[in-house]
C-alpha cells in the first residue's frame, strides 16, 4: 500500500484544475430538464471536448486522454470542486461508452464515441417500461429481424433527458418466442427515425426530467445492433458490474456536498439546532469519504488486473443513502425556510440549491436499481441467503 | 380517567369528515393550482355554513364553544385530504387568539370585527414570528402580527406583502411587514408575550394533527398502489421489504396520535404542561411525516418520482407543515429544557401532570 500521489498524478491534477478555472462558466446553467438548459450543457460538452476532457479515460483517436481509473478520479475531484456543471453526456460517456468499447466492432467505435464524445449526440437509456421496472427480465419492447433492419414496436418510460436527447441505448425483444432474459438485444437508436413518439413526463419538480418513448414499427439498421443477437441481457449485466458501478455517481460529488453541508452548518451553528444534526453532518462527512475510499480501492483493484464481485452492489445503496442524509440535514438546517423554491438572487444567495437536491436525493434510492432489489442481490448474491 | 374520546366527538368528526372527503379531492387541488386565489371558496362557504370556522369560539361570540380536543381529530381530517384552505389554522389558531383578546378586554373595536368576518368565512391570518411566511395572505383580509413580544392587528390594506414559491403548489406563501403602531396594537410586554406562546403552542398542535394525517393518507395510497402494481408476477406489496416500509410508518403514526390527544387536552387547563405535550407532538408527528413521505415514494418506484402521481400533493405538504410553527430544533429544545430543570417533575406518575397526586400521595 501506498498512498501517495505520483508526481505524474500531481501534475495531471494541476492541469485539470488550471483548465477548469479558466473554463468552468462563471454562472450556473439552468436546469437541463429544459429545452435551453440542455442546449446550453451541450455547449459545455462540447468545451469540455475541445480541451480532450470529456472522457479523460478514453483512448486519445476518441477524444479522450488515455487516463486510467485512478486519474478519472482525480478528474472527478478537480470538477467537482470547481463547481463545474453536471454532465448532460452521463448516459452516453459513463454508461454506453464503455459498452462500445469492450463489446463494440470497430465500425461501430468509429461511428458512436466521436460523436458522442463532441456532444453531438447525447444518449437517454431505455431498459424499463411500464411492466417491466424491477423485474426487468420482463422486457416486452420487440426488435423484429427484416433484412438488414430491425423493426421496433412497444414502448418504453422512465428514459431519463429522453426529451431532449438525441437517441436512445436500451434492451428489445428480438426473438418473440423468448422469455425473461433469453432473447434480449442491445440496440442503438436515433430519437428521430419514423415512427417514434417521445412523452414528456414530468418529475417531483414539475420539469420533463424523463419520458416515455413510444415506437410503431420504427426501422433501424442491424449495424446499430451491440453485441450478438440475444446477448443483450449478458452484456447489460457486465457493464452494470464495471464501469456502471464504479461511474454512475462519483464520489468527488458526495465529498462536495458533504463539504457545503459542513458550510452550512457552520453558518448555522450559533442557533438552536436540533441535536441530531451534528450527528448527521459529521456522519455526512465521514460516510463521503469512506465512499472515495472504497472506490480509490476498487478502482487500485481494476488498475491492477482485478475484477469487480457482488459487493458492487453495496454501493448503489451507500451512495443513494449518503445522499439522501445529506440533504435531509441541509433543510434541517435551513429549517422552516427549506420549503422555498428560490426565484430571487437574494433567496438563492440564503437558500442555494438544497432543495432542488433534496427532491433528486428522493430518487436515488429508485433508479438504478431500487434499494431494496439491491439489498435482495446482497442478500443472495453476496451473503449467499437463501433464495426461497 | 378516559382516555377516549366522547360519542359527541366522535360524531362530530365523522361529520367534518365527510364534507372533507368529499369536496376535497386530488383533482379538486390540483385545479386549484392554477387559480389565482389557490382557494375553493365554496368549500369555505360550505365549512362556514356548518358553523365549523367558530368551532373554538364560545357560544356567547357565536361560536359553537367547543375545545381543541373536539377539534384534533378534524385537525387529521385536514391532513388526511390534505386541505390547502387553511382552515385549520382559522379555526385553531386565529380564532381562540382573537377570543383570547377579548376575554382579556385587550384591544378595540376592529377585533369583535375580525372574529365576525372570520365566523363569516373570511380570512384572518396569524402571523407568529416564529414563521417566516403567512399561507395565502393575499386572500386575507385582516392580520394578527407580531413584533418583538407585541400583537397587532391591521386591515390588509396596512401591511406589505412579499409573495414566495413553496415546494407544495396548493401553499401559497408571502412574507408579510408592517409599521409597528400603537393604534393596531392590541398587547404588549407580558401579555404580548402570553398571547403569543399560547397561539404557538395551537399553532403546532393543529399541525401536528395535520401531520400524522398526512401521514396516513401516504400509507393508505401507498398500500393501494402496492397491492394494484405487478412485478415478478405478483403485487410488489408481497414483498416483505415494501412491506416493512410502510409497516415502520404505521408504528409511528400509532405513537404518534396518543400523544397529539393528550396535548390537545393537556394545551387547553395547563399551560405550565403544554409546552412539552405540544412539543412532543409536534416533534412526532413531524417524523411520521417525514417518514411517510420518503418510504411511500420509495414504494411507488419511479411512479413516485412524478409529477402527477398525487402522492406528491401529501409529500410536499408534510415537507412543508414539518417545520411549521416551530422545526425539530426549537421544539426538541423545549423539551430538552423542561427535562433538564431543576426540579423537573419527571416519571411514571406524571404523565398526566400533578392532577394524579393529591397531597396525601405526595405525602
Ligand atoms: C429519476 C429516475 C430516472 C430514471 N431513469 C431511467 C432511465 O434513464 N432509463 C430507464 O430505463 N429507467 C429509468 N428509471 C427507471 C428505474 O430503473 C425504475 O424506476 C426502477 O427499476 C424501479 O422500477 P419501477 O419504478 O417500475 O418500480 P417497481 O418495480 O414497480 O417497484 C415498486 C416498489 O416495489 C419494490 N419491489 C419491486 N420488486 C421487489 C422485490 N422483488 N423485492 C423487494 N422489493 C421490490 C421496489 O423496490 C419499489 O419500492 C429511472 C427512474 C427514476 C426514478
Amino acid at each position: 500500500m501506498d498512498l501517495r500521489y505520483t508526481d505524474e498524478q500531481i501534475a495531471f491534477r494541476g492541469e485539470v484544475r488550471g483548465w477548469l478555472n479558466a473554463n468552468v462558466p462563471k454562472k450556473p446553467l439552468p436546469s437541463f430538464d429544459t429545452a435551453e438548459g440542455f442546449e446550453a450543457h451541450r455547449e459545455w460538452e462540447r468545451t469540455l471536448a475541445q480541451g480532450n476532457w470529456g472522457m479523460v479515460t478514453w483512448p486519445e483517436d476518441f477524444g479522450g486522454r488515455g487516463c486510467d481509473l485512478l486519474e478519472w478520479l482525480i478528474f472527478e475531484e478537480e470538477y467537482y470542486r470547481a463547481g463545474a456543471p453536471l454532465r448532460v453526456n452521463q448516459n452516453g460517456i459513463f454508461l454506453l461508452g464503455p459498452t462500445l468499447m469492450e463489446y463494440g466492432t470497430e465500425a461501430q467505435k468509429a461511428r458512436f464515441i466521436p460523436a458522442m464524445a463532441k456532444g453531438d449526440e447525447i444518449w437517454a437509456q431505455g431498459w424499463s417500461e411500464p411492466n417491466a421496472g424491477s423485474d426487468m427480465a420482463a422486457i416486452r419492447c420487440r426488435a423484429v429481424r427484416d433484412g438488414d433492419d430491425f423493426v421496433i414496436t412497444g414502448q418504453k418510460i422512465w428514459s431519463t433527458r429522453a426529451v431532449y436527447a438525441d437517441w436512445v441505448f436500451g434492451l428489445f425483444r428480438t426473438d418473440p418466442d423468448s422469455e425473461r432474459h433469453h432473447g434480449l438485444s442491445k440496440i442503438l437508436v436515433p430519437l428521430d427515425a419514423k415512427g417514434i413518439t417521445v412523452r414528456p413526463i414530468p418529475q417531483l419538480n414539475g420539469l420533463p426530467g424523463f419520458a416515455e418513448i413510444f415506437f410503431d414499427e420504427v426501422r433501424v439498421p442491424a449495424f446499430n445492433l451491440l453485441g450478438g443477437e440475444g446477448e443483450g441481457w449478458r452484456i447489460a449485466m457486465a457493464t452494470a458490474g464495471f464501469e456502471r458501478g464504479l461511474m454512475l455517481r462519483s464520489p468527488a460529488r458526495f465529498q462536495q456536498a458533504a463539504k457545503r453541508l459542513v458550510e452550512l452548518y457552520r453558518s448555522r451553528s450559533n442557533e438552536v439546532l436540533d441535536p441530531t444534526i451534528e450527528d448527521a453532518v459529521l456522519r455526512c462527512y465521514m460516510d463521503a469519504e469512506a465512499y472515495a475510499l472504497s472506490t480509490y480501492h476498487t478502482a487500485s483493484l481494476l488498475c491492477a488486473g482485478g475484477s469487480i464481485g457482488p459487493e458492487a452492489s453495496c454501493n448503489k445503496i451507500f451512495w443513494s443513502e449518503l445522499d439522501l442524509l445529506i440533504h435531509e440535514t441541509a433543510m434541517k438546517l435551513l429549517g422552516a425556510r427549506a420549503e422555498i423554491e428560490p426565484q430571487t438572487a437574494q433567496e438563492f444567495a440564503d437558500l442555494g440549491t438544497w432543495l432542488d437536491g433534496f427532491m433528486f436525493s428522493q430518487s436515488g434510492p429508485i433508479y438504478a436499481g431500487t434499494n431494496e432489489i439491491q439489498r435482495n442481490i446482497i442478500a443472495e448474491r453476496m451473503l449467499g441467503m437463501p433464495r426461497k | 380517567m378516559d382516555f377516549t374520546f366522547t360519542e359527541d366527538q366522535q360524531m362530530f368528526a365523522e361529520a367534518a369528515r365527510s364534507v372533507l372527503t368529499a369536496e376535497v379531492t386530488a383533482d379538486r387541488i390540483r385545479e386549484r393550482w392554477s387559480t389565482a386565489s389557490g382557494l375553493d371558496l365554496s368549500l369555505l362557504q360550505q365549512i362556514q355554513e356548518l358553523g365549523l370556522l367558530g368551532m373554538l369560539v364560545p357560544e356567547a361570540l357565536g361560536g359553537l364553544g367547543l375545545g381543541q380536543a373536539d377539534f384534533v381529530m378534524m385537525g387529521q381530517t385536514c391532513g388526511y385530504v390534505a386541505c390547502p384552505e387553511p382552515i385549520a389554522e382559522q379555526v385553531m389558531v386565529t380564532a381562540p387568539l382573537l377570543v383570547d383578546v377579548l376575554d382579556r378586554g385587550l384591544g378595540h373595536g376592529a377585533v369583535q370585527t375580525a372574529l365576525d368576518a372570520l365566523q363569516g368565512g373570511a380570512l384572518v391570518a396569524t402571523g407568529h414570528p416564529i414563521n417566516p411566511f403567512i399561507n395565502f395572505a393575499e386572500q386575507a383580509e385582516w392580520f394578527l402580527l407580531g413584533h418583538g413580544e407585541g400583537l397587532y392587528l391591521l386591515p390588509a390594506a396596512e401591511v406589505t406583502i412579499k409573495p414566495c414559491k413553496s415546494v407544495d403548489p396548493s401553499r401559497r406563501i408571502a412574507e408579510v411587514s408592517f409599521e409597528a403602531s400603537d393604534a393596531h396594537c392590541l398587547a404588549k410586554g407580558e401579555s404580548g408575550a402570553t398571547l403569543w406562546r399560547s397561539t404557538l403552542n395551537r399553532g403546532a398542535l393543529s399541525t401536528a394533527a395535520q401531520l400524522v394525517g398526512l401521514a396516513q393518507a401516504m400509507i393508505d395510497q401507498s398500500v393501494r398502489y402496492t397491492t394494484d402494481r405487478e412485478q415478478f408476477g405478483r403485487p410488489v406489496g408481497v414483498n416483505q421489504a415494501v412491506k416493512h416500509l410502510l409497516a415502520d410508518v404505521a408504528v409511528q403514526i400509532e405513537y404518534a396520535k396518543p400523544v397529539i390527544y393528550r396535548a390537545a387536552y393537556t394545551a387547553a387547563i395547563s399551560p405550565t404542561r403544554a409546552d412539552l405535550a405540544v412539543s412532543h407532538a409536534k416533534v412526532v408527528a413531524a417524523r411520521a411525516a417525514l417518514l411517510a413521505a420518503r418510504h411511500c415514494i420509495q414504494a411507488h418506484g419511479a411512479m413516485g418520482y412524478t409529477w402527477e402521481c398525487d402522492l406528491q400533493i401529501w409529500v410536499k405538504r408534510a415537507w412543508a407543515l414539518a417545520r411549521e410553527w416551530g422545526d425539530e430544533g426549537f421544539h426538541k429544545n423545549r423539551i430538552h429544557e423542561w427535562l433538564l430543570r431543576p426540579n423537573a417533575l419527571l416519571g411514571p406518575d406524571l404523565t398526566f401532570g400533578r392532577g394524579s397526586i393529591t397531597d396525601s400521595v405526595a405525602a
